[in-house]
């Protein structure tokens, strides 16, 4: 098909890739902040200079497609019925569908509730609740409310198939941007992560983009098909699964530590094991998780945060370091770039605080259960101990001069048994930072993306 | 068609009886939420809210029951299945011990109905079908 513009409009950067389907190869990469609060094509023009001066010459391109966390990226109300069941399930498919999700609601919602899905800016709501013939009045009364109050974003039914009319008349009645789709948890512990996930897609690509100032530099691109983490998924599962003859890696999570957040992917099945017994809601085979209180810039104060003041004083003391300020300055100063070698040791520092902890959201939990028939496996989360391949990816790792120290944490490195943290991985770097870029090729040209993906995500140097 | 939440509390991993329970009631015509073993009294009530359930069916094997049990009644009122039915059976208590007094202690607790150990879940049927209103 000749030659594909890959981007990734980020929440700082806009990156650009080039690539060419007879070669099977990149061109070139480039990169220039995001403009997205003037005009987004400014940093967008000045990153496709940047590229025709590393290709050496002005090219034409058959197709240029996009995707997109600028502004925000997207962002989601998620609201179930019992937070261990529908609203997780809600929340998974929020996640798995590149979303942020800015509001978590259980149960039946009050008028402060609902006005904060105003003030947070949300872009579309996934409203759940019920396993298909379970309860009925708990979501008829959400969409009720919603609909009294004025709530014209996108609605995406996902609960209770028995109430899909009565939603649907609510959305009628109130004159509601409704939707409706399959039941996220159609039975208990049950996840259905498809129809409510491809509906997400759907609207992003119709109402979202336009809110987010993309839709200026419309007629330059030709497609922005994805929210950026979703293309992030899409190139792990291939890179995992591999397609046709191309085999892939097998088992693997992907870490992507970011100025505004740390997420992380595992390809892989709950467990291995015969001898466990999975608890709680079934876990998705390609999962994402979003740590919104762990990034580099934005979300930096928040790695403080989580600590008690007596660790702050003994990182302090042991580094030789005011981590707070560090904290702070990087928080005032989002577009600051390492300048010396002591900034490039704090962000060492933090990255590795990242990799650390959301490692510990994502990881699955086991414990020994002692019965009168014995000891039993209790497993809750997956089990990534037999995960093959850890790759990161993300500005500061990219950077790093220590990039083994910073995926190292992800592993089991307190010897804690009972979190389910890979154990002996291969560690592995997006080195020419095009997941995302690959995640978007991969949907009209998958078996180029999984080659240029083998061939440029690379065992840590 | 009337929903019943089934599984076996605690630390208790006796999944046959379970099985046999699951397709006795499905046969009768019930819609079943079998949460398996190893299940909180967290798990059952969230899975009856979810379904709307009308009877909740705790089975305990390992003679740990009472410790198991206690609170459950008080757990469903927090979280508005203050109605709901709540049968518990099994060898819920350790031991031969005398069983009026052991059906008072999870009568007390806010149990409708107490099964004795060995009672089969045939012999079970008419007070559910009784108490279901069917």
């Amino acid at each position: 098909m000749g030659n594909y513009l890959l981007i990734d409009f980020g929440s700082t950067f806009t990156k650009l890739c080039a690539i060419n389907t007879e070669a099977e190869d990149l061109l070139g990469t480039a990169s220039d902040f995001t403009t997205v609060d003037s005009d987004i094509s400014i940093g967008y023009h000045k990153a496709l200079n940047k590229l025709f001066k590393e290709i050496g010459n002005t090219i034409e391109f058959d197709q240029v497609i996009a995707c997109s966390s600028a502004a925000g990226g997207l962002k989601m109300a998620a609201i179930g019925l019992v937070e261990e069941l529908t609203v997780e399930a809600a929340k998974r498919v929020c996640l798995g569908a590149g979303a942020k999700v800015d509001l978590i609601l259980s149960h039946h919602i009050n008028k402060s509730e609902v006005k904060k899905i105003i003030e947070k800016k949300i872009d579309i709501i996934l409203l759940a609740g019920g396993a298909d013939g379970g309860n009925t009045e708990c979501v008829l009364f959400n969409a009720e409310i919603l609909g009294k109050m004025g709530i014209k974003i996108p609605i995406i039914f996902a609960g209770n198939k028995s109430v899909q009319d009565e939603i649907q008349d609510v959305f009628t009645k109130y004159e509601m941007d409704g939707y409706i789709c399959d039941n996220v948890m159609p039975k208990i512990n049950v996840l259905y992560i498809d129809s409510a996930r491809d509906k997400i897609r759907d609207i992003f690509l119709k109402k979202i983009i336009e809110a987010k100032g993309i839709k200026r530099i419309e007629n330059e691109i030709d497609q922005v098909i994805l929210p950026t983490p979703n293309a992030v998924l899409e190139a792990a599962k291939l890179l995992s699964e591999g397609y046709l003859n191309e085999s892939g890696y097998g088992d693997l999570v992907v870490v992507d530590i970011g100025g505004a957040t740390t997420d992380m992917y595992s390809i892989c099945n709950s467990t291995r094991r015969s001898d466990v017994l999975i608890h709680g809601l079934e876990e998705p085979f390609a999962k994402r998780t979003v740590e919104g209180d762990l990034g580099m810039r934005y979300s930096a104060p928040g790695i403080i945060k989580s600590l008690t003041k007596q660790e702050v004083e003994y990182i302090n003391m042991e580094k030789e370091v005011d981590i707070e300020k560090e904290v702070n300055l990087r928080f005032n100063n989002v577009k600051s770039l390492p300048q010396n070698v002591h900034d490039e040791f704090i962000d060492q520092f933090l990255a590795e605080m990242c990799a650390y902890r959301a490692m510990h959201r994502h990881c699955g939990r086991i414990e020994e259960v002692f019965t009168p028939m014995g000891v039993v496996y209790n497993q809750i989360g997956k089990d990534l101990t037999e995960i093959k391949y850890i790759i990161g990816t993300g500005g500061v790792v990219i950077n790093s001069k220590k990039q083994t120290k910073i995926l190292a944490r992800t592993t089991n490195i307190l010897h804690n048994k009972a979190e389910l943290r890979p154990s002996r991985p291969n560690l592995m770097v997006d080195q020419s930072y095009i997941m995302a870029s690959m995640g978007l090729l991969s949907q009209k040209e998958p078996l180029i993306a999984l080659k240029i993906l083998k061939k440029y995500i690379k065992k840590i140097r | 068609m009337k929903t019943i939440v089934i599984g076996v509390i605690g630390a208790d991993v006796h999944a046959v009886g379970n099985k046999i329970i699951e397709y006795t009631l499905i046969n009768a015509g019930y819609n079943v939420v079998n949460i398996g073993v190893l299940s909180s009294q967290e798990d059952f009530i969230n899975a009856a809210i979810e379904t709307d359930a009308n009877l909740i069916l705790v089975s305990s094997l390992y003679g740990h029951g009472e410790i198991d049990c206690r609170g459950m009644r008080e757990k469903c009122i927090e979280s508005g299945i203050e109605n709901i039915l709540l049968y518990v059976g099994g060898n819920i208590v350790v031991g031969k011990q005398d069983f009026s007094h052991v059906k008072k202690i999870f009568l007390d607790m806010g149990f409708n109905r107490v099964f004795p150990p060995g009672t089969p879940i045939d012999n079970a049927m008419a007070d559910i079908q009784e108490d279901l209103g069917e």
